[in-house]
């Protein structure tokens, strides 16, 4: 089962970046986000993937698209000369994909890796108040740095 | 590694080197800067589900869990930045080639 939703996460990373439209593109990406949050979600992961859902598939997306309707679009001339160039540059990215997959799948690697012993905490808030507590503050000082970032850009000139 | 970690991280290792793949090729590829983007979430999706697998094989999976948090949180931030920044370059350029983009000039 996680072969075929592999096959798929694979296949929707292509389509988005193969297709020609901004939009689907964004919608593709989203699409991307969503099958791995069922990954996530099979692999005990439940509180990454919910972040992942509503982070990368939600916020995510819906800045994508507010990005790109707040562009202007393209005249039929301009997309016509694009996808004649778009398909001389992206027509390699299946093949190769395809070979790769050929290649890495008759490899077969030992790695001499000594895993570490299993964790003690077995709850993520544990391991995010108690061992991580640092991330916590970082990450505060992030979403900060990312509003004032905001601010400083989207500021408008004051007229004299 | 033990060969049963070895078996179920396999498949997975193969598919986020695909993934990676598929990012770096639209990044470098790529003339559209909103595409670039897409094509580093692409690569960042490729890394958080690595750190998935590496937690789900290892058993360390509280402490996998907290890292991609934090790193979706740094992802949002980055892209909302990156987002804010081609707006900008859009206002000025009217366009979002980046081979109309070859100035420096604030």
């Amino acid at each position: 089962m996680n072969m075929v939703i592999l096959i798929v996460l694979v296949m929707a990373a292509l389509w988005t970046v193969m297709t020609r439209s901004l939009i689907r593109s964004a919608i593709g990406l989203a699409l991307t986000s969503a099958i791995l949050t069922i990954i996530m979600f099979r692999l005990d992961s439940p509180l990454a993937a919910v972040f992942e859902l509503s982070v990368c598939a939600g916020l995510i997306s819906v800045l994508f698209v507010s990005t790109i309707s707040l562009t202007h679009a393209l005249t039929r001339e301009e997309i016509l000369k694009h996808m004649k160039e778009r398909l001389h540059r992206f027509w390699f990215l299946p093949l190769i994909i395809v070979v790769a997959g050929i290649v890495l799948s008759f490899l077969s690697f030992k790695l001499n890796i000594k895993l570490p012993a299993p964790e003690t905490e077995k709850d993520v808030r544990q391991v995010m108040w108690n061992l991580r507590h640092l991330d916590i503050v970082g990450q505060i000082i992030i979403l900060l740095t990312g509003a004032f970032g905001v601010v400083i850009l989207f500021k408008e000139k004051v007229k004299k | 590694m033990t060969s049963v970690a070895m078996q179920i991280f396999w498949p997975f290792g193969l598919f986020i080197t695909m993934l990676f793949i598929i990012g770096i090729y639209c990044v470098l590829v790529t003339y559209n800067l909103v595409r670039a983007l897409i094509g580093i979430e692409l690569l960042i999706k490729a890394v958080t589900l690595l750190i998935i697998v590496v937690g789900y094989v290892s058993g360390h999976k509280a402490l996998t869990q907290s890292l991609v948090i934090t790193m979706i949180v740094i992802e949002a931030v980055v892209i909302t930045i990156a987002v804010g920044v081609v707006l900008g370059i859009h206002k000025h350029k009217r366009s979002l080639d980046t081979r109309m983009i070859r100035e420096l000039k604030g």
